[in-house]
């Protein structure tokens, strides 16, 4: 890359991870972007909560016959992609904890997520 | 300004490729500069010279590629969301064994790097999706 420019990305993803291709092309968004060395963070509201839930099963004989892709969200460290931000209220509402994600995440409410979109330069919505 | 703009719904279907040609022409009528226009998602489907849309509506495909001619812009397709979809150039039918193609003129295909490096250069980047 021969710009040095290092902005601030912010992928927001608010769609459940199946029944639209959204959450899983805003993955690949984020995987090659990474090669870029930007400021990247991720947050998750409304139904985007439900792409980091745990023990997701998509499989043919148990599921829906999609390919799960939540494994990946959990190798998004290994490209310095490393933080995450799920929405509280989102999570309340949709009866899910903590416990209930595959990887570690910052929660924020409503203030705080205001804050976290005031700061970035570029945000990407899914 | 320089803008960049991301289209992320299909023509026709939903309003987000009108608002985001708008958009567009009214950057360039009032003297900005857009570094590249960036289709994913269905927003691919932008870029199919196979549409044949009533001839008392708009065409959506045509009116890209006149407004990319006219003010020599870069229109980009995801090739990756394109592959998926069935949007293909020239090159991309020949290296998948396809007996056809379907992009429009002024459109090309390429990868998502594209679409960050818009947001790296540009001032501002909007998107248009649902």
């Amino acid at each position: 890359m021969e710009e040095e420019v290092i902005k601030k990305f912010l992928y927001l993803n608010r769609k459940a991870p199946y029944g639209s291709i959204y959450a899983l092309e805003s993955l690949e968004v984020v995987l090659i972007g990474a090669a870029f060395e930007q400021d990247v963070s991720l947050a998750f509201i409304d139904d985007g909560v439900y792409q980091l839930k745990n023990n997701q099963q998509t499989s043919v004989s148990s599921g829906i016959g999609v390919k799960d892709f939540s494994k990946t969200y959990r190798a998004l460290e290994g490209y310095d992609v490393e933080k995450l931000y799920v929405d509280k209220k989102s999570m309340q509402e949709r009866g899910l904890t903590e416990d209930d994600l595959l990887v570690p995440v910052e929660i924020l409410d409503e203030a705080q997520m205001a804050e976290l979109m005031e700061q970035q330069d570029v945000i990407l919505s899914f | 300004m320089k803008f960049a703009i991301l289209v992320n719904e299909g023509p026709y279907q939903h309003q987000a490729s009108d608002s985001a040609y708008q958009f567009a022409k009214a950057v360039l009528e009032k003297g900005h500069e857009i570094f590249r226009i960036f289709f994913y998602h269905d927003g691919v489907n932008n870029g199919t010279r196979l549409t044949v849309p009533p001839q008392d509506d708009r065409n959506i495909v045509n009116r890209w590629s006149e407004l990319a001619k006219e003010h020599n812009l870069d229109l980009v397709v995801c090739i990756a969301a394109a592959q998926r979809r069935g949007l293909l150039d020239e090159n991309e039918a020949k290296r998948h064994g396809k007996d056809a193609n379907n992009i429009a003129e002024g459109f090309r295909i390429s990868g998502l790097g594209q679409l960050i490096e818009a947001g790296i250069q540009s001032e501002r980047l909007v998107v248009f999706g649902d």
